[in-house]
């Protein structure tokens, strides 16, 4: 066969299950590794559940989360970013370049303004803060950045640095009058931290996952036609503005869920679906169920280069996404930016 | 007699804030009829690319009513309206780095929009759509790598993979030269004539139009200003009043049908 295979049920099959082969071997290395030293043979025994005491603590109440929370965000930044870039048709698209990210994180500080804090209901209210910032913020960039129903590749980056800008300057605001003493963990938090997350956090968190891929993924093809231009899309059957609702909606909840549990991440949705489709090809039935897994392994490993480089210490796993982000940002503005296309 | 495929009563369209390169219709009534090639003629902003965008429901009328064998097109869903009507658009997308067969495909959306995957049976019309507009050769190559005229053929397969009964093709010829523009003309009769489509041909050129349509409209200022065969639409007097300027009605020496001469003015 010559050239890329196309997309089919069969090949995706293939893909899925290379990629969840990664994740399993970096979530196994992820499990056995970290400042507290437990030697391989008992994270197996509490893995079986043969010991008790410290070691359990440190598997099961602080790597495993932890090592979930990762996947969850890494799979819902990446889909976010695969989302946006489809909408926009710019490759350079992405929650914390749109804003979306500092919306969002307004949203938290909000919340917790309000007093908001752990707990279910407290999680549910947090996130739904981070939804309602993430909107106000995305809707803010389209409404600055559009041109005669375009979105032109420059305007909408600068309309996403403003925006970003104005809410992180909302955020500092609001910190520096209400509550001076959090202002170290806010800062902590605001740079991308996984950090503990409890159970009950951690189920709203992938809940609010499982939804926004839901209404993203299963949008793969629809979001194929749209990259020919909306006109064209609208003559094969697609109802446009259906779906662009429907996928800003969806990656706004991605991205509001990653934020309010773990924190403003960044770049992990610019770099995972854009190397997904130097290696697949731009067909999204591919890319985004894919990003799903390769987001979530990528974090992960960051994740996990974050808690040990420096243990035991631990840097935050933004600076790391942000360290592979930036350079990668630059050469694609140099590279890809000038067509304008994906 | 054939039933009209398309009717289009009282139509009238304004765009809210003047869009670039797309202009007002006012009072526009005309029919298709089943299996007719149909040309819309007429000068630059006189309305036939809203024409267009009106018949695949892109845009919907303000006042009148379009049907489409005889149902409404404001109650039908765009992947109701797209399985009847497919567009040819005058531009083909450009930085698009997807393969022939792919953007073929993407055809058979509106056929099974829930599906995430083409099925088998996708891929036989697809396959068929390739080579009835003879690009079949060419599905792995990327569409950046395409000449004009294949370009054109490739955005025929996709719009042929709708198995659409009503084909929209806004100015087909534009970017083509001369071999190009006669293997489209050979194309569109054997698809009217052996495939038995519906054709609404929206062209710039006059003599293309008058050779390969039944009949034609002569649009002005997003109003009709005549429709008929060709004989009746190309002539002299209501050429000049459409277009401002002169010309000259002519013969084709082979097919009889009218041809058109610009009266150049001098000095």
């Amino acid at each position: 066969m010559t050239g890329p295979a196309s997309a089919s049920g069969a090949r995706l099959a293939v893909l899925l299950v290379g990629l969840g082969l990664v994740v399993a071997l970096v979530a196994i290395g992820a499990l056995f590794l970290g400042s507290a030293r437990v030697p391989p043979g008992d994270v197996l025994a509490v893995l079986t559940g043969r010991v008790k005491g410290v070691d359990q603590v440190v598997v099961l109440s602080l790597r495993l989360p932890r090592i979930l929370a990762a996947l969850l965000a890494g799979g819902a930044l990446a889909v976010a970013g695969a989302g946006f870039q489809a909408l926009t048709r710019n490759p350079l698209a992405e929650p914390s370049v749109l804003g979306v990210s500092s919306g969002a994180a307004f949203g938290v500080i909000v919340a917790q303004v309000f007093g908001l804090g752990t707990g279910l209901v407290e999680a549910v209210g947090i996130a739904a803060c981070a939804f309602a910032g993430a909107l106000v913020a995305g809707a803010a960039v389209y409404v600055i950045a559009s041109r005669g129903g375009g979105l032109p590749v420059h305007t909408l980056l600068l309309a996403g640095v403003i925006v970003g800008i104005f809410f992180s300057s909302a955020i500092t605001v609001l910190i520096s009058v209400l509550d001076f003493d959090r202002l170290g963990g806010v800062v902590h938090w605001l740079l991308g931290n996984l950090g503990p997350i409890a159970p009950a956090s951690l189920a709203v968190f992938a809940a609010l996952t499982a939804v926004g891929l839901w209404l993203v993924v299963g949008q793969a093809r629809p979001l194929n036609l749209l990259a020919l231009g909306e006109e064209s899309a609208q003559q094969l059957g697609v109802d446009a503005e259906r779906l662009k609702r429907r996928v800003f909606a969806g990656a706004a909840l991605l991205t509001s869920a990653v934020v309010a549990f773990v924190g403003p991440i960044g770049f992990v949705g610019l770099i995972v679906p854009q190397v997904l489709r130097m290696l697949l090809g731009p067909d999204n039935r591919l890319v985004i169920p894919a990003a799903v897994l390769g987001g979530g392994a990528f974090l992960l490993l960051a994740d996990t280069l974050a808690r040990n480089v420096v243990a035991p210490a631990e840097l935050s796993v933004g600076v790391i996404t942000a360290f592979c982000g930036a350079p990668f940002f630059v050469y694609l503005l140099r590279s890809r930016a000038p067509q304008a296309g994906l | 007699m054939t039933a009209p495929l398309v009717e289009c009563e009282r139509v009238g369209f304004a765009y809210a804030s003047g869009a670039a390169g797309a202009f007002a219709i006012r009072d526009l009534s005309f029919e298709v009829k089943a299996g007719e090639t149909f040309g819309v003629i007429g000068p630059n902003a006189s309305g036939k690319t809203t024409l267009v965008r009106l018949l695949s429901k892109v845009v919907e009328p303000s006042s009148g009513r379009i049907r489409l064998d005889g149902a409404d097109v404001a109650r039908l869903s765009r992947a109701d309206v797209a399985r009847q009507v497919a567009v040819v658009p005058q531009d083909v997308p450009r930085g698009f780095p997807h393969t022939v067969e792919e953007l073929v495909l993407m055809g058979r959306y509106p056929r099974a929009p829930r599906r995430f995957f083409e099925s088998p049976e996708d891929r036989a019309a697809a396959r068929r759509a390739m080579e009835a507009a003879d690009v079949l050769a060419l599905r792995e190559t990327l569409l950046d790598r395409l000449s004009g005229g294949e370009r054109q053929r490739v955005m025929l397969a996709r719009a042929l993979a709708q198995e659409p009964r009503l084909l929209v093709l806004d100015e087909p010829t534009a970017h083509l030269d001369l071999r190009y523009q006669a293997e489209c003309a050979g194309l569109l009769r054997r698809l009217g004539r052996e495939a038995g489509l519906t054709i609404v041909l929206v062209s710039h050129d006059l003599g293309f139009a008058a050779e390969l349509c039944d009949r034609l409209l002569l649009m002005a200022e997003g109003a009709a200003v005549r429709v008929g065969p060709p004989e009746s639409v190309i002539d002299e007097a209501v050429l000049e009043s459409a277009y401002g300027c002169r010309v000259l009605v002519d013969k084709h020496p082979i097919s009889r049908r009218p041809t058109i001469h610009l009266v150049y003015p001098t000095g």
